[in-house]
């Protein structure tokens, strides 16, 4: 077994052992989404416009739920000195996380996407865009949410601060999700795909490098 | 021991942390199975000492170099491929059985020791499939020793190998540094109490 | 800790020490341009140049508004290229002009966001219409405020500075993705953009006082910049005496 798939493993188990795994990044998912028909009334013909963007914005919001403890827990417990000093570069290290934090967050969460969408009455034209915008856009959550836990690992409590971090950062990846999903429905071009895949593109393999700079003047601080 | 590691040399080592200075003009030279027990008081700056030698921590001035094989490693990050540390933070996972611990560890480090046997060598192998968090604090720095061992390191950066060990846990230290000393191993630890090895002294706190 | 640590502290102070004595002399001259050149361009803006033949008087917001929007944009390429100096040299004084920069950006911002406000009313009949330009400098201050609070939540001065250095370096790769993307989203759901600010047609008598605030604004930042890193320094300074008293020096 190789170093990087070893700690891709541990990171998942520790994700369903100990985080509540992928259950609880979906249950946010959907309490999130359920709250919005509630605050905003049950007009069919409003949440189905607004489907797209509300469940774009709950997902945002679901990935930010487990990304405090990404690199904190490991640095608590003495378990990134070992890292630092593995046969496995911080870079590598860190897309091992990343990749971990997708598999227990934004592909649960673009699997059950469709239901959500079934209680949002999103017309039948939007499902294919919105399941392919969250399968395409939902990694650059995780990356760059892992730049915020990485900067942020010293802080106790560090939840709002990453949240205040990241949230900007990801408009890109919000604005062509939600958008890929309303230009499906007006039967609009595929620019937004294409833009949100330039975003997931660009930030999945710049973040590593940002994410293990960071750790490293942590480690180094 | 699969690197030959032949010298460890600190020369007028520094360490500055936040504008303060922890410790200054460190200077030893350790080849071949040799042990160094590094002394002093709390906040004398045992611990960043060994984060500096690990390459955790840059010094603020001087030099460490390891000898491999005729070649100077003095980069910090590639020295650290050399090092087995045993911190005074566990790394263990509550959440994982003594077992999976462990084969992480030597998964991580590509362990070609069997890790039910170094299991074994530490007195855990009755535990293996306890959870972590069910451990106490003695049988946690053995399940690091266990991984200390799985990482087959040839420098070993100890931070207070004996806090929180019994006699018996002690007495498994001492015969462990000799044995890696033994095979041509080097050891450095930092620490209050004699190691119960033969080692050379290294007072801090005088910065 | 007696001698080295105290010629090591005084090299480190070497820098700032030599900033603190240029900068003493230069602030109030610095000061004197900035509020001369503010005086005139705020009288020229609010008095000499006439009234737009559409907007009437509150082209005038315009002066104060369209400078203090570039300002936002501006003092953040200041704080990235401050962060990367910081970085690569480490030098002690670009951590510090970077931290100082933060909540001025953060005010020019701020204060863009509020008179596009102001100027939104009576130009759309409300007070925050979601524009591509002002959606861009809302999610700046977001930016901004996120920066700051990293700085003001890791304890240890030295790993903020690298950690606040690293966040805005990715920041600043990120900020035209995110006005990119704004654009993008704003063609999607209001084609049409009411504000032009400027433009390609502005009128002479409109640029003098335009530039003039924006000249001005600059040299406001300066001197205040220049404030902020010499306050931050005589923090520093008196931090580390009292370590160093605490130690026993």
């Amino acid at each position: 077994m190789s170093p990087a798939y070893a700690l891709l493993k541990r990171d998942m188990t520790l994700a369903f052992r100990a985080g509540g795994g992928a259950m609880l990044a979906v249950a946010f998912f959907g309490t999130i989404a359920a709250l919005v028909p509630l605050g905003v009334g049950a007009d069919l013909a409003l949440l189905g416009r607004i489907a797209g963007g509300v469940l774009w914005v709950a997902a945002a919001l679901s990935a930010l739920l487990s990304l405090d403890r990404l690199f904190q827990a490991d640095f608590e417990d003495g378990s990134l000195d070992l890292l630092a000093l593995a046969p496995l570069s911080l870079e590598s290290a860190a897309a091992m996380k990343i990749c971990a934090h997708w598999l227990t967050t934004g592909l649960p969460l673009t699997l059950v996407s469709p239901l959500l969408a079934l209680i949002f009455n999103l017309p039948a034209e939007g499902y294919l865009a919105l399941i392919g915008a969250l399968a395409i856009g939902t990694p650059s959550l995780s990356a760059v949410g892992a730049i915020g836990a990485a900067l942020t690992l010293s802080v106790r409590r560090g939840g709002l601060i990453l949240a205040l971090i990241v949230l900007p950062l990801i408009t890109p990846a919000v604005i062509f999700g939600a958008g890929a999903v309303l230009t499906s429905l007006e039967g609009g071009g595929s620019a937004a795909f294409l833009f949100l895949a330039a975003f997931a593109l660009g930030t999945v393999l710049l973040a590593p490098f940002a994410a293990a700079a960071a750790v490293r003047l942590n480690l180094a601080g | 021991m699969n690197n030959a590691l032949d010298r460890v040399e600190a020369t007028g080592l520094a360490c500055e942390r936040g504008g303060r200075l922890i410790f200054r003009d460190l200077n030893f030279v350790l080849t071949r199975g040799e042990a160094l027990s590094l002394e002093g008081a709390n906040g004398a700056g045992k611990t960043s000492a060994l984060r500096v030698f690990a390459g955790l921590l840059s010094p603020s001035a001087g030099a460490m170099s390891l000898r491999v094989a005729a070649t100077e490693i003095t980069d910090g990050e590639e020295r650290g491929r050399f090092v087995g540390w045993f911190g005074h933070l566990d790394g263990v996972k509550n959440q994982m059985t003594v077992m999976e611990n462990a084969s992480f560890a030597a998964a991580l480090y590509g362990a070609r020791d069997e890790v039910a046997t170094v299991l074994d060598r530490v007195g855990l192998s009755r535990m293996r499939d306890l959870p972590g968090q069910y451990l106490s604090a003695g049988q946690r720095r053995r399940l690091a020793l266990a991984r200390l061992l799985l990482s087959e390191r040839p420098l070993w950066l100890l931070d207070e190998p004996l806090a929180a060990l019994d006699s018996v846990g002690k007495a498994l230290i001492a015969e462990l540094i000799s044995a890696h000393c033994a095979k041509g191993g080097i050891v450095i630890a930092a620490t209050h109490d004699p190691l119960g090895v033969a080692a050379q002294r290294l007072a801090m706190g005088a910065a | 800790m007696t001698n080295l640590s105290l010629s090591a502290r005084l090299t480190a102070l070497a820098n700032p020490k030599r900033f603190l004595d240029l900068s003493g002399m230069l602030l109030p001259w610095v000061g004197g341009v900035a509020a001369l050149l503010l005086g005139t361009g705020l009288y020229m803006s609010l008095f000499t140049a006439p009234p737009d033949y559409q907007q009437g008087e509150t082209v005038r917001i315009m002066f104060v508004h369209v400078p203090a929007a570039w300002m936002g944009m501006f003092v953040y390429g200041v704080i990235a290229t401050a962060s990367l100096m910081g970085l690569v040299f480490k030098h002690p004084l670009a951590d510090l002009s970077a931290k100082a920069a933060a909540p001025l950006g953060a005010g020019f911002t701020a204060l863009a966001l509020f008179t596009g406000a102001m100027w939104g009313k009576p130009m759309w009949g409300t007070y925050w219409v979601w524009d591509a330009r002002l959606t861009s400098e809302l999610i700046l201050l977001f930016i901004y405020l996120g920066y700051i609070a990293l700085w003001d939540a890791i304890e240890d001065p030295q790993r903020a500075a690298k950690a606040a250095a690293v966040l805005a370096l990715v920041g600043v790769v990120n900020l035209p993705i995110i006005h990119f993307s704004v654009d993008w989203w704003n063609t999607l759901h209001q084609p049409a953009s009411l504000l032009r600010e400027g433009g390609s047609g502005i009128h002479p008598a409109f640029l003098k006082p335009l530039l003039l605030m924006a000249v001005g604004y600059n040299v406001l930042f300066v001197w205040l910049w220049f404030l902020r890193i010499r306050t931050e320094i005589f923090r520093r300074r008196s931090r580390s005496l009292m370590l160093a008293k605490g130690a026993g020096l």
